[in-house]
């Protein structure tokens, strides 16, 4: 392959007037002198450009500007960025964790309200997924389409519109209570109930007020007794509803992963005399684990994000029960008009999603597993 | 939690796992369903109806009194809205989002790896730290409350990037090198080369984008404030939003979910594989 190029070759090849150059070959050599890669450099960055412009500006650009915001007291008067700003530093971190105020019990509340739905969401949405999947993934079952449909579909659905059929739902005279009614209970008025299910647990055993060693003095500006209340009823609504739209995604997951199990393996244990149980423990879980690992960070992810649930079905209440950091952040700046206030609340949250999923990989690490996220992946 | 059967076991003992087995699957196929059967039959309810017999799947009387006033109202122009952002939005992520995966995956240009690497961070960035830096940009650009912040941020996402990127590494490359020595330009290799051979990953992404986008919340909440700009799932939620159990016009509300739910319903039940195969890509709700 030639590649001798002269400028008069170029010069020769335009004044072709675009034809074809007479000498056969001269007209590609430019290109072939570059490579047969000649602009595709440049092309490349021609093709990525637009992705790159809109998550600049965005995305990127605005966490930065988020950032100086949380270090302001705007109040959404004109642009942020002008001097008349007040600057005030770290003040509103230091209202969330050290100075005692609204600010931090509000904060702490929503952590509270947040942790016990992460504890109760994150496993049963996990349980329920792996043992739907187990169940279809069943070699003799009939309709196995049908079930995975009927499992995955509510997923799929506008989180707006199901929060307004589950609010219809579980309305004082609605079908929950009316099921809950063929078994003799009487259901409660779910989206006014604030009690917490530890409280209402300690109250069977005739605990139904604080005792004083609980009453005062917790840590964060939450009393030990409001820290150990549990989700509340109007909360276990919306966990209810996560779960039921969760829980099809992750059976799929869990379901691409059981399909990956060669069937000679589950045989072969059988052979071996392994009982159900054991196949189950020593051979199918163990190959799951990467997908349990994918489930469980998703989970986690998802669960301190709640958003769209809470904004249609409780708006916080009753008592702030149903008070999330996501909705709190959005209401602190857009109702509230504190931005500064808000965008301090949203980067403590993201720190917290980052802090957790780091934990939760080095707590489910594994020396022989591809550190690849997506490797399981077809 | 085992399953159901194995072949050649006992008779009796494998007949009463497999009952139990259905009826627990059962169970929970009603327990996933039901709520749209309620959803769907008490929007033909009337208000009192709707409110004594929540569960009953047959209304009684038959009414179309709740569409009929919520096509009075906002309601058209929402759905006229919904219908528009989705469109355009989707019709802009297959192509960028294919563009910029091709480039990842096949040209080599310097920055690759940093672009890509962003594409990655942007994909682990929450959504709902996103609202007041999003809101900020708006007001900054002067776009807050139009079609442009409610259109614009939501073409590209990073996940779809990801999807066409990991497809286009999968295909061979030798008809793209033919292509190339024939002449044709870079972007006419993608055009008519490449494209064409990336059918199944296209129609994940459109189908993904096409849901993401219709039922998207959160970012309409920071983009617009003007009813005439609502989508779907805004105009829904500012309806129904912190009213709680009172059984007020439930049946109006619940048709309005229903017709939130129906295209993607749709979409679901003519390309059901695809949505299957989204999701196995770690596509993630909250």
């Amino acid at each position: 392959m030639s590649t001798v190029t002269t400028a008069a070759a170029d010069r020769d090849d335009r004044s072709a007037g675009g034809g074809r150059p007479a000498h056969r070959g001269t007209g590609r050599r430019p290109r072939f002198g570059r490579g047969i890669r000649g602009n595709e450099a440049m092309a490349g960055w021609l093709f990525v450009l637009p992705i790159v412009v809109i998550l600049g500006v965005f995305l990127l650009l605005p966490i930065v500007m988020a950032f100086w915001v949380s270090l302001t007291d705007w109040r959404g008067q004109g642009s942020p960025f002008k001097s008349g700003v007040p600057f005030v530093g770290a003040d509103n971190y230091t209202h969330l964790f050290t100075q005692d105020g609204l600010a931090r019990r509000d904060f702490m509340t929503s952590i509270r309200n947040n942790f016990y739905y992460v504890l109760i969401v994150v496993p049963v949405q996990t349980a329920l997924a792996l043992g739907l999947a187990l169940l279809v993934n069943n070699r003799m079952l009939k309709a196995k389409g049908f079930f995975r449909t009927a499992f995955y579909f509510p997923s799929v659905t506008s989180s707006v519109a199901i929060s307004v059929v589950f609010l219809f739902m579980f309305a004082n005279s609605g079908a929950i209570n009316g099921v809950l009614s063929w078994f003799g209970i009487d259901g409660p008025a779910w989206f006014s109930d604030s009690r917490g299910l530890i409280h209402l647990i300690l109250g069977l055993f005739g605990v139904d007020n604080a005792p004083a060693a609980l009453s005062d003095g917790g840590p964060l500006g939450l009393s030990w007794w409001e820290w150990l209340s549990g989700p509340s009823v109007a909360m276990c609504a919306i966990m209810f509803l996560v779960i039921w739209t969760t829980s099809g995604t992750f059976m799929l997951m869990f379901l691409a992963a059981l399909q990956s199990v060669p069937v000679s393996l589950d045989e072969a244990s059988e052979l071996d005399g392994a009982s159900k149980w054991q196949r189950f423990r020593y051979v199918t879980l163990p190959l799951l684990k990467p997908t349990m690992f994918l489930v469980l960070t998703l989970g986690l992810i998802g669960t301190w994000q709640v958003f769209d649930q809470i904004y249609v079905m409780s708006q916080g209440n009753p008592a702030k029960t149903t008070l999330t950091p996501a909705f709190l952040s959005y209401r602190t700046a857009f109702k509230d008009l504190d931005y500064g206030q808000g965008a301090a609340i949203a980067f403590v949250l993201f720190v917290i999603i980052i802090v957790l999923t780091l934990a939760q990989r080095w707590i489910m690490r594994d020396r022989d597993e591809p550190r690849r996220r997506f490797r399981w992946l077809r | 939690m085992a399953t159901l059967t194995s072949p050649n076991k006992r008779q009796p003992k494998g007949l009463v796992t497999t009952i139990v087995g259905y009826a627990v699957l059962i169970f929970f196929a009603l327990v996933f369903i039901y709520p749209f059967v309620i959803q769907l039959t008490n929007s033909f309810k009337t208000e009192p109806d709707a409110a004594s017999n929540p569960l009953s799947p047959i209304p009684h009387p038959v009414t179309t009194a709740g569409f009929e006033r919520l096509f009075d109202g906002d309601f058209p122009l929402w759905i006229g809205n919904s219908v528009l952002v989705t469109v355009v939005v989707t019709i802009g992520r297959v192509f960028l989002d294919s563009l910029a995966g091709y480039a990842l995956a096949r040209l080599r240009f310097r920055g690759r790896r940093a672009v890509f690497a962003t594409v990655v961070a942007v994909m682990a960035v929450p959504g709902v730290v996103l609202f007041i830096p999003k809101f900020l940009v708006f007001n900054q650009l002067g776009i807050y409350n139009t079609y442009t912040a409610l259109i614009l941020p939501l073409l590209v996402d990073a996940a779809g990037v990801f999807i066409m990127k990991q497809f286009f590494e999968s295909i061979p490359v030798s008809l793209e090198e033919a292509a190339r020595i024939d002449g044709a330009t870079v972007f006419r290799t993608f055009w008519s080369v490449v494209l064409p051979m990336a059918r199944p990953a296209l129609i994940t992404l459109t189908i993904l984008s096409f849901q993401g986008t219709w039922n998207e919340f959160p970012h309409t909440l920071v983009a617009v404030q003007d009813p005439s700009l609502f989508t779907l799932p805004r105009g829904l939620a500012n309806l129904v939003s912190g009213s709680l159990g009172s059984g007020t016009q439930y049946p109006l509300k619940l048709g309005a979910a229903l017709l939130a739910t129906i295209p993607v319903a749709v979409l679901f039940a003519l390309f059901q594989r695809y949505f299957v195969r989204g999701a196995s890509e770690g596509a993630e709700k909250g």
